[in-house]
């Protein structure tokens, strides 16, 4: 019998589920910098367009200042649009039951600690401080607060079953990304970034403490 | 005590309790821990300074070691 086996034996580098998605470069500072200025760069390329083109038709012809206002409307709308799918991660999915859901919610209480059990009863999301910045977990996906609080990053990513209580599925991204944030990172799919306000305003009110916390 | 929980449908699962004194619990739970590997689930060990460790054989002194599914980007 192996009795002598230490604690963490056999360890594994990093998530397994890396393996799943080999061809992307592994997530770091830098990468995250660069990918927040693209997807900045990528907002003002699709919006500006818009509102140069308002301009333009609104004083050579002033007639068409109400096709402007459309074109400006449109310019607004789109990075509303982006922070609301940011703002999607972390919407509550489905119940499967009150005693699955107690009995998740017990075992997500052992893993984090009292003033994380707080948060999480009044907004249903887990706080995690992260080397790269401070995480919020939802059930489906997480925010990822840099440590300026200047940007976040909202990424899908969650269990593969279905069938799970809403604590468990944050449990399973909480345990995966105390194993390795990086690779967690790498794992999910980037569906927002951009300044904290505009995902403010998109998240659910209860929410909002969350968002506040992690910036804190 | 240690324990060997699964994450699963039903809020978790216990599968396994050993303790220093119960060698022949600690090879129920090795099994137990085998078999749900097989099956597509992860071993997580706890560690002492919060992280987290993605194992591939049961630590006879953990003191709790969990089982999760797999993630994936959604």
């Amino acid at each position: 019998m192996s009795t002598a086996a230490p604690a963490g034996a056999a360890p594994l580098d990093g998530l397994p589920e890396r393996a799943t998605v080999h061809w992307r470069r592994r997530v770091d500072e830098r990468s995250l910098g660069r990918r927040g200025r693209w997807w900045t760069a990528t907002t003002v390329a699709h919006t500006v367009p818009f509102i140069c083109a308002a301009l333009a038709l609104g004083v050579i012809e002033p007639i068409t200042i109400p096709i402007s206002i459309v074109l400006l409307a449109h310019a607004w709308a789109i990075p509303e649009l982006y922070a609301a799918r940011g703002a999607h991660v972390l919407r509550p999915r489905r119940r499967v039951g009150d005693g699955p859901e107690r009995r998740a919610l017990l075992l997500l209480g052992d893993l984090i600690d009292d003033r994380a059990r707080r948060l999480h009863a009044a907004t249903g999301l887990v706080l995690e401080r992260g080397r790269l910045g401070t995480w919020i977990l939802g059930e489906a996906g997480a925010v990822l607060v840099r440590r300026d609080s200047r940007r976040v990053f909202c990424y899908c990513v969650k269990a593969s079953a279905s069938d799970l209580p809403a604590a468990d599925r944050i449990a399973h991204l909480l345990l995966a990304l105390r194993v390795d944030e990086r690779d967690f990172a790498t794992v999910a799919n980037l569906a927002f970034s951009g300044a904290p306000w505009r995902l403010r305003r998109r998240l659910a009110p209860e929410q909002r403490p969350a968002l506040r916390a992690a910036a804190d | 005590m240690s324990r060997l929980i699964r994450l699963d449908e039903t809020g978790h699962t216990t599968l396994a309790e050993w303790s220093v004194d119960e060698p022949a619990a600690f090879e129920d739970a090795v099994v137990a821990f085998r078999g749900e590997l097989d099956r597509g689930y992860f071993g997580i060990a706890s560690l002492p300074d919060g992280r987290a460790e993605q194992i591939r054989e049961l630590p006879f002194d953990a003191p709790t070691v969990i089982l999760r599914r797999p993630i994936a980007g959604g």
